[in-house]
């Protein structure tokens, strides 16, 4: 069983976030718009963080992208009551059932970096922009839970790591000794985020600073 | 003169089934308004999707998960006054067990139902049963409800077996459904006095049962929120804070019925100021021990200054939830304390003010554990803020008014206080309608 992860490196990064449009394309995520964007509600399988630090002139702006990170030991799975979410045997990913989800939004709350988005209402496609749906993924209704799936259906290339314009991101099997992500994540400036909660993330990050 | 029936004596606990006015129509028309609005803004819901409510990310629980956890802490009253104040004999709960239970048994599916109305696919809320994963804290719920829905039904049901047999023989002229119903569920009941031992036996091994349910129910619900990692629930005190709590505002709840009962039914006859007295005293212990909890908790909290602990206290202390976090302490402890400590303000009515003010409290309390920390995750992004909508205020106020509607409809069928557990006090040892074997075979004609 590989042991597929992704390193992201964050000096490499610039935030332009193509990373989150080739993904909202390859993965039929809808399109939101500024209402309900505004009112917390908009679905990024690929969500590119910023977060301010410190006061002006010393101001530092931390840039994050953050998929899903397939933890090895995921909080959201264990508390779905339907195993509508779950940890595929063969591949190690955590997967979705759409079919069987009840939208209890329990792994929502349960997953500790907000990588779970839920359909608020049914999804609406913008006269013209069904003709651009990926047939390689199902859409979603309304009332369910999704996520990114590290694109488990296009193996081992996901949408965000081939339009990455800065090549900030890899993705691989940590299994393989001699691969670049394994040997990627032996580097000291390797960092999972809150990695003290014992969820064993499978994207490691590349601090800045090098 | 009429011949006596039986029941005589009892008038003021039967005459609401005997006689209705039109106040008693006009409050079933009122609290099927608001049910109907209730029933109204869910199908809004339904038919446009969970976006009618004012959650979001990350605040993805809101008033229907705060109902959830109210209504079934709600329900505790009935268990505790009826079950546990049986086994250690406190005599003053007979007056009290049946209107207790019933409080347990309807307020029971409206905080099972909490649940299902925040369910962004109700259609396929079978699934729960159809792939059931034990390990989820959701499936503890659906069995630990389950299993306390259906044995204080029993309990309740089993308990008013021998009022039903007096309905019975007291109304042979009563409407045909009437005279069915209580034929049915008296289940041929004689009254002799190996009955009533049976009776007895039955409810003491049903009150060690359900007192060991009711400690289980409060515990899981809790655990729901407890068995995650986020910040503020994930303490091994959020079981028994929930479950003092729970009977905290039930027992207040109970308090608010009894007494409404009382100036409605005329009832002092049953419900005495000395009742009500032993009532107010034992809020007052649950006020004291609510404060323990409270403080134990957010002192922990606020001594190991953990980051994302303290992101939650604050925004309970001082941000944009200080407002419901001391509104909850003023109405749990401030307001309640020194009414019912004062014997002189320990009167029906200040009890009731009390009460009143638990209830507004413990629901403050169920909201501030929940949404505070789901709105403040760990990572430090820009997250959202949560509004609710006249959505959900509507289905809550549906949910109350179908509380009130299933026990009002209830004290039109059912005397309210078990006529026979109140005779057993008068009479005490030998259960008042006891009678002989023979004696029971010769009236029925056996």
């Amino acid at each position: 069983m590989p042991r597929w992860a992704m390193v992201i490196d964050l000096d490499k990064c610039t935030g332009c976030q193509a990373c989150t449009i080739a993904c909202r394309m390859e993965n039929n995520v809808p399109f939101a718009g500024h209402e309900l964007a505004d009112a917390g509600r908009a679905i990024f399988w690929n969500e590119v963080f910023v977060h301010i630090e410190g006061e002006y002139p010393n101001v530092k702006a931390a840039i994050t992208p953050r998929p899903c990170f397939h933890c090895e030991n995921p909080p959201c799975v264990k508390v779905c009551p339907v195993q509508a979410t779950y940890k595929d045997e063969e591949s190690g990913l955590v997967l979705q059932r759409y079919d069987r989800c009840i939208g209890c939004r329990y792994c929502t709350v349960a997953c500790p970096y907000g990588a779970r988005y839920f359909n608020w209402y049914k999804p609406e496609w913008p006269p013209g922009t069904e003709n651009y749906q990926n047939p390689d993924v199902p859409l979603r209704p309304k009332g369910i839970v999704e996520k990114c799936l590290f694109c488990e259906h296009r193996l081992p290339i996901p949408a965000c790591v081939q339009a990455c314009s800065s090549g900030a991101r890899f993705f691989g099997d940590l299994d393989d000794p001699e691969g670049q992500v394994s040997q990627l994540a032996r580097s000291p400036r390797a960092i999972r985020l809150l990695e003290d909660l014992g969820t064993e993330p499978n994207c490691i990050y590349l601090k800045e600073g090098q | 003169m009429s011949k006596p029936r039986p029941g005589d004596g009892h008038e003021a606990l039967l005459d609401p089934i005997e006689r209705t006015g039109w106040r008693f129509y006009l409050l079933i028309v009122l609290l099927l308004a608001v049910f109907g609005l209730g029933v109204y803004a869910y199908s809004q819901q339904i038919r446009q999707g969970m976006g009618v409510t004012g959650m979001n990310r990350p605040i993805w629980w809101g008033v229907y998960i705060t109902n959830f956890v109210y209504f079934i802490g709600l329900s505790h009253a009935g268990t505790l006054i009826s079950a546990i104040l049986r086994i250690v004999g406190a005599e003053w709960r007979r007056p009290f067990t049946r209107l207790a239970e019933a409080v347990t048994v309807f307020s029971l599916p409206f905080g099972a139902g909490s649940i299902l109305l925040d369910l962004g696919r109700i259609d396929r809320a079978i699934n729960v049963i159809r792939f059931s994963q034990f390990k989820s804290p959701i499936l503890w719920d659906v069995t630990a409800l389950t299993v306390y829905l259906t044995s204080s039904i029993i309990f309740f049901y089993i308990a008013m077996i021998p009022d039903i047999a007096l309905l019975r023989d007291r109304y042979p002229n009563a409407p045909a459904w009437r005279r069915k119903l209580y034929r049915t569920l008296a289940l041929g009941w004689k009254g002799t006095t190996e009955q009533y031992h049976r009776l007895e036996k039955i409810m003491g091994g049903f009150a060690v049962f359900l007192s060991l349910v009711v400690v289980t129910v409060h515990t899981v619900v809790s655990w729901i929120f407890g068995m995650t990692i986020v910040p503020g629930w994930h303490t091994a005190i959020i079981g028994p804070y929930f479950l003092v709590g729970a009977i905290f505002c039930g027992v207040a709840a109970v308090a608010i019925v009894a007494a409404a009962l009382r100036w409605l039914m005329g009832l002092e006859k049953y419900l005495t100021d000395k009742h009500f007295d032993y009532v107010g005293k034992f809020l007052l212990s649950l006020t004291l021990a609510w404060f323990y909890f409270t403080f134990a908790e957010y002192l922990t909290t606020a001594y190991g200054g953990e980051p994302s602990h303290m992101a939650v206290f604050w925004a309970k202390f001082r941000d944009e939830f200080s407002f419901a976090f001391f509104a909850m302490f003023f109405f749990c402890f401030m307001l309640p304390l020194p009414i019912l400590a004062w014997k002189r303000t320990r009167t029906v009515f200040g009890i009731v003010v009390a009460s009143i003010s638990i209830n507004i409290g413990m629901w403050l309390e169920r909201w501030t554990v929940i949404i505070p920390s789901l709105a403040r995750p760990r990572l430090p992004y820009p997250w959202g803020a949560y509004t609710p909508t006249w959505i959900e205020w509507a289905v809550m106020a549906g949910c109350f008014a179908g509380l009130i509607l299933l026990y009002t409809l209830f004290t039109k069928v059912f005397p309210v206080v078990a006529i026979w557990e109140v005779d057993e006090t008068f009479h005490s040892p030998a259960p008042a309608h006891a009678v002989d074997e023979p004696a029971a075979a010769a009236a029925t004609g056996d």
